[in-house]
């Protein structure tokens, strides 16, 4: 009888672990199922290619908006990365314990504040200082640029800080006896090893920056033009289908999915990119 | 130049990073509390929204928060902990352990605004259960699901193997020992996992405006419309609609989101100093 309850429950744990992965299905077939007989339509290239975005004359194309996201992700990219691995290799190599004590609940803590809240300090403090410095309306590619370039620190700089700790104490011993500074090993030894480690840290905030909507609607003025300098409004995306979400209809509402499922695609692009460049490490 | 000289221009550099780092997230929190906490008072916490909340308090879009966490936490947690339990006790690595950490990774990466269009379209459309805290609170849970699984798996994986051969020395099976030893054990971890992920029931924005709604009224149960206070503030600060509240919307949200990473450092703290 005892032995019965162990197996029963055996079963429902089992049933249990299934959950992430039956969710996974079900995200992929409703937003699939919306969105892809729409791009069977209206035909791939047309959507993907497509410079203009006039809903009410059943005109969807979002290269604007892949191009937006794009931009505002590389930007993000440029910010976060060189800020991210420096704080991970000084917390790693220079720093007493107290620097780290305190560190890592401040960059967890900065993971936690809410998106919204980022864009509000974009809107408050950032466009004001960008509009009267370099011009335009403040609202723009690269006051996206600074504000996903924070948002996504933590990813980073915790995940580069695991990778650098994963790297075996005898490299640096090995380098150091032979009279290089420790910032020669880092460059030389240090950063090369943990470069696979490092780069996927990179590529989740990459993941990141392209999928975040809230803050990037408050601060990119979302127009629809293909921006042509980083002083440009543009809009993401993300930005796109929150949006419009909220009164679309129709083939706008399927244009919306499409949208998203395109996203998706390349989400899950990156995430198996992270995945092989993890492997590659591990076997290694 | 010599490598001496470079390597203090490297190292300020790096530590400006560090300073930089910390600088801008004190700015945050003091910019907002600065500007915000001086409207925050009693009447602010417990006033009914008036005027789309140009005045009155927040009261309504503090109880759809609660409720919201409350709800999601209530159907994530058990998922989580039951998914991570069978990937650390019950199972070696095989292909369904690959498909479910692949599922879980995948989870992880997927941006919020897609979690959105997901529960409008399943639970609010399909299932028929329309703007609600029950919509809104199923598509957190499968947003948080990942933080929980991991935390959890972690704080199993740190309570030593060799508990569990005493269990089985004792003669307890498997069920007993993972009920009387590791989660017991394990608990602190899996409670960090969950506070924190709480953290981000409550200041999830995009998934939520297309599954909970915007009503301003009070929730009378958990298929009413709801509006959460991270949707309340992007409402307020977007349209325009009131900057002296907006800015005491976001001291309560600071306030909540700093006490949850507070409480859950604690835990951690107080575990990790039992166990090393």
């Amino acid at each position: 009888m005892k032995y019965f309850k162990e197996i029963i429950i055996e079963k429902c744990i089992k049933l249990l672990a299934m959950s992430t992965i039956s969710i996974l299905i079900l995200i992929i077939f409703f937003i699939f199922r919306q969105g892809v007989p729409f791009l069977v339509k209206y035909g791939l290239p047309n959507f993907i290619l497509g410079q203009k975005w006039l809903p009410q004359e059943n005109i969807f194309g979002i290269l604007p908006m892949i191009i937006g996201s794009l931009w505002v992700t590389i930007g993000a990219l440029i910010i976060g990365v060189p800020i991210g691995v420096a704080c991970a290799i000084y917390l790693v190599e220079f720093s007493g314990k107290h620097t780290k004590l305190f560190f890592k609940p401040a960059i967890e803590l900065l993971a936690g504040i809410p998106s919204v809240v980022y864009g509000f300090i974009g809107i408050m403090v950032l466009a004001p200082f960008i509009r009267s410095t370099f011009g335009g309306s403040g609202l723009s590619i690269l006051t996206a640029s600074i504000v996903l370039g924070i948002m996504i620190l933590p990813t980073i700089v915790s995940i580069s800080i695991d990778a650098l700790s994963a790297v075996p104490l005898s490299y640096k011993e090995g380098s150091i006896a032979m009279g290089a500074t420790s910032w020669q090993t880092i460059v030389m030894v240090l950063l090369p090893a943990a470069r696979s480690g490092i780069l996927a840290g990179v590529i989740l905030g990459m993941g990141r920056a392209i999928g975040e909507t809230m803050a990037v609607i408050m601060v990119t003025g979302n127009s629809l033009k293909i921006p042509s300098s980083t002083l440009d409004s543009t809009r993401t995306m993300t930005s796109n289908i929150a949006l419009e979400m909220g009164y679309a209809l129709g083939d706008h509402r399927a244009a919306l999915f499409a949208t998203a499922v395109i996203l998706f695609i390349f989400i899950l692009l990156l995430n198996i990119i992270t995945m092989t460049v993890i492997k590659s490490k591990k076997t290694r | 130049m010599n490598p001496k000289l470079t390597q203090k221009i490297a190292k300020s550099l790096l530590c400006g990073a560090v300073l930089l780092t910390s600088v801008v997230l004190f700015f945050i929190i003091f910019y907002i509390l600065y500007h915000g906490l001086s409207n925050v008072n009693w009447n602010f916490l417990t006033g009914n929204v008036e005027d789309l909340g140009k005045k009155g308090g927040i009261y309504p879009t503090i109880v759809s928060t609660i409720y919201l966490t409350a709800l999601s936490v209530f159907i994530a947690a058990p998922l989580g902990i039951g998914t991570a339990l069978y990937l650390t006790c019950y199972t070696e690595e095989n292909l369904f352990t690959k498909i479910v950490r692949f599922g879980t990774d995948c989870l992880a990466a997927i941006p919020s605004i897609i979690f959105g269009l997901f529960g409008f379209m399943l639970f609010v459309i399909y299932l028929r259960l329309s703007w609600s805290i029950l919509s809104g609170a199923l598509t957190l849970a499968s947003m948080m699901l990942p933080t929980i699984i991991r935390t959890t798996e972690e704080a199993i994986r740190a309570v030593p193997s060799s508990y569990m051969d005493v269990n089985y020395a004792l003669g307890g099976t498997k069920l007993q020992g993972i009920v009387k030893i590791i989660l017991p054990k394990a608990l602190p971890g899996i409670l960090t996992g969950v506070i924190l992920s709480m953290g981000r029931a409550v200041s999830e924005t995009a998934a939520l405006i297309f599954t909970a709604g915007m009503s301003l009224r009070v929730p009378v149960s958990m298929f009413a419309s709801g509006r959460s206070m991270a949707v309340h503030f992007y409402s307020l600060a977007r349209e325009g609609i009131s900057l002296t509240n907006a800015f005491a919307t976001a001291s309560v949200l600071m306030i909540t989101v700093l006490i949850i990473n507070i409480v859950s450092y604690l835990i951690m703290h107080l575990f990790l100093r039992k166990y090393i």
